[in-house]
């Protein structure tokens, strides 16, 4: 019999965007900080480590040689201990430091190469930066912080205000504008921080431990906060921190360094699962696997699958053919019905009986973001797989307990490994 | 035995000639636009009623202390009580040379200060000057403006400038290195010229510090002018000179009283000018 149609197979698009041109390409990019760069680089070449080159010349090997490629509306995140870089690496996108060697390209221009007047227009174009400390000018109100961007445009004053009236409106801070900065809480000057950044429509913003210096709760708020405004502005957002789980949460990529150097790229589930090396190992080791991976992250196609138009007749052969005792119902927009049994379909089949009939609506769902903590249970408890079902109705995929005890095994071989 | 003297002070006068020979029309000019400054401003303030001043001056530090009305009334009281001790145009006269040595020592010493702030050639160049002119006594400023403005207000306040411009030098240079490497990134971030980073983060930022070298500026252009009364600069200190000279303890007091009165004056309204951020963010 032939089936075509009636079962979907369809690849879930995590990779599409990797299709796009990069919006910053960074190739090679060394940075050293003291007072003879060639001899440092000159040892480096010859193998020493950042500590020996530090002791011999006293100068400091902060960028090894970096290259990646970040593309349009991702969140990149650049993680590691103290000292390995992140900041560094950051300021160099917006040349606030200037690379000793290497190029970063922003669309395509390369940032490193580019004379005084030229970079003020690439800043104040395409570069938004957020600060750990705020970094609010204290003698302005909340309102010209906001508008400071263009104000150094040259924009006019009601113009400016306008606009930062609205962005401030945006972050949650509508009627704060002609407070001080030093009469707002620590969230409140991260927000108008961030609204500052957003003000003058930048590509791509650069976020250094932006939530760091905020207690944990009001740092959550925040977190969501910036997934929600990415999702509606779609900016390229390159977040450092030397939080794993604030890495995990925000990071469509992350990127892992030591020494000035990037040990590891790759999505949160890659880092977690795949981890490169002992160093990301020893990185990853005490995130609790259960609170940091997604339901997406664990869950496995929806296939087979049976369209609700199809007969009994189909998705019995469905479900002998794969073993199955069970198979999810779906419209042809993917949009979840329910869910019949092996036994049913064959007595359906038997007494001539429509898929309708035999059909079970409340099946338990979970929505793709959910994390695995919240889940577990549910999942543990069900008899069949959990069906993962995104806020349009539509089956994302399904989640067996078979694939929760896979992840977490190989969670636990790592850190046995690393032990 | 005695040592054969060295003719120091014979080179140090063939200097003196050398310089009068060739540059005294600079010291002619200073002198000049100083004595032109001096004369002008002590006019404006005597040609004030006295009690409209009073008012004025009471209604000042009403306003930039921010309603303090106590302290508005001991200003009108300190200042009724100069009137009444028939020193108001001393006084005056004294205000004058304070403020136009303040207004010269400003006008050399921030720029200056900016200067270094940004360069840290230049910084390490006016150091040694600057330790070396605040560890030297007060009246030892006197002699090389005796030596080229003779004696009188000129050289007086020419002294004072000389005296007051360290504090104010140095302070807008630390208030200008001190401004958070955050706050300078910020500029940078946001694609400021130079000159947008300096007047829109680095000098208001920094105001509270270089205000309080402004507080010091004047408050040390007030004790030299006083000092400088050695060198014939007259107003209220010349009066407390002749005190002591003429064993005239009360008539001595009494204008002594009147300079700590005008020195708290303006110490209230100079520290009061800029509102302190009570918290850096
Ligand atoms: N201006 C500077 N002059 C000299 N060395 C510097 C300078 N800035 C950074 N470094 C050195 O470069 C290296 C990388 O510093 P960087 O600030 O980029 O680290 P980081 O990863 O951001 O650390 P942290 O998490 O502490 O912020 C460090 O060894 C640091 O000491
Ligand atoms: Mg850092």
């Amino acid at each position: 019999m032939k089936l075509e149609g009636s079962v979907i197979f369809e690849e879930i698009p995590i990779e599409y965007t990797r299709s796009l041109q990069p919006i910053i390409s960074v190739r090679d990019l060394t940075k050293v900080f003291g007072q003879d760069p060639e001899k440092a680089l000159e040892l480096h070449r010859r193998g020493r480590s950042k500590q020996e080159i530090y002791e011999e010349t006293g100068s400091t090997l902060a960028l090894d040689d970096v290259s990646f490629d970040v593309i349009p509306g991702e969140t990149f995140v650049l993680m590691g201990l103290s000292g390995s870089g992140k900041s560094t690496l950051l300021r160099c996108i917006n040349r606030i430091i200037d690379p000793t060697e290497g190029e970063i390209l922003l669309d395509g221009e390369d940032i490193v190469g580019m004379g005084q007047e030229e970079l003020r227009t690439t800043r104040r174009r395409k570069l938004g930066m957020i600060f750990q400390g705020f970094a609010l000018l204290p003698h302005k109100t909340v309102l010209d912080n906001v508008a400071f961007g263009l104000e150094i445009q040259g924009v006019p004053a009601e113009e400016r205000h306008a606009k930062a009236e609205e962005v401030l409106q945006m972050v949650g801070l509508g009627g704060y504008g002609g407070s001080m900065p030093g009469e707002l809480s620590g969230g409140m000057k991260q927000r108008v921080g961030l609204a500052r950044a957003l003000t003058s429509d930048p590509d791509i913003l650069l976020m250094d431990e932006a939530f760091s210096a905020l207690d944990p709760l009001i740092r959550r708020d925040m977190q969501d906060e910036l997934l929600d405004l990415q999702q509606r502005l779609g900016k390229t957002i390159i977040f450092v921190t030397h939080d794993l789980d604030e890495a995990l949460k925000l990071g469509d990529r992350i990127a892992l360094m030591k020494d000035g150097a990037i040990v590891q790229i790759g999505t949160p589930e890659e880092i977690l699962t795949n981890p490169e090396n002992a160093y990301v190992e020893k990185f990853v080791a005490d995130v609790d696997l259960t609170r940091v991976l997604t339901a997406s992250e664990v869950m496995r196609r929806p296939e087979p699958v049976a369209q609700c138009t199809a007969g009994p007749r189909v998705a019995l052969h469905l479900m002998e053919e794969h073993d199955i005792p069970g198979i999810f119902v779906i419209t042809r927009q993917r949009i979840l019905q329910g869910r019949v049994t092996l036994d049913a379909a064959a007595e359906a089949v038997k007494k001539g009986k429509q898929l309708a009939d035999i059909l079970i609506t409340d099946v338990p769902a979970v929505a793709p973001d959910a994390s695995l903590s919240d889940i577990i249970s549910l999942i543990v408890e069900s008899p069949y797989p959990v069906a993962v079902v995104d806020d349009t109705g539509r089956l994302r995929g399904v989640i067996s307990r078979g694939a929760i005890l896979g992840a977490l095994a190989r969670k636990g071989e790592d850190i046995n490994a690393t032990a | 035995m005695q040592l054969p003297k060295l003719p120091v002070g014979d080179a140090v006068e063939v200097l003196v000639y050398w310089i009068e020979q060739y540059f005294g029309w600079l010291l002619d000019a200073i002198s000049g636009g100083l004595g032109f400054l001096i004369g002008g401003f002590q006019s404006i303030l005597i040609a004030i009623p006295a009690p409209i001043l009073i008012v004025l001056v009471s209604v000042l530090v009403w306003f930039v202390t921010r309603r303090d009305i106590k302290l508005a009334g001991l200003t009108a009281l300190g200042l009724l009580l100069i009137w009444d001790l028939q020193l108001w145009s001393l006084a005056m006269l004294t205000l004058a040379l304070v403020l136009v040595s303040t207004i010269v020592a400003l006008a050399i010493s921030i720029p200056l200060g900016i200067a270094a702030a940004g360069s840290d050639t230049l910084n390490a160049a006016l150091r040694p000057i600057l330790d070396f002119m605040q560890t030297m006594p007060s009246f030892v400023y006197l002699i090389p403006a005796v030596i080229f403005f003779g004696i009188g207000n000129v050289p007086g306040t020419i002294a004072t400038v000389v005296f007051a411009i360290p504090p104010a030098l140095r302070l807008t240079n630390l208030g200008i290195r001190q401004v958070p490497t955050e706050l300078i990134e910020v500029a940078d971030a946001f694609g400021s010229t130079p000159r947008q980073k300096l007047f829109k983060v680095q000098l208001p930022v920094a105001l509270p510090t270089i205000m309080a070298g402004v507080n010091q500026c004047i408050m040390l252009a007030l004790s030299m002018v006083v000092i400088a009364s050695m060198i014939g600069a007259r107003g209220l200190g010349y009066q407390v000179l002749v005190g002591i000279q003429r064993v005239d303890i009360g008539g001595g007091f009494e204008a002594g009283l009147a300079i700590v009165i005008i020195a708290i004056i303006l110490d209230r309204i100079t520290q009061n000018l800029v509102p302190q951020h009570n918290e850096r963010s």
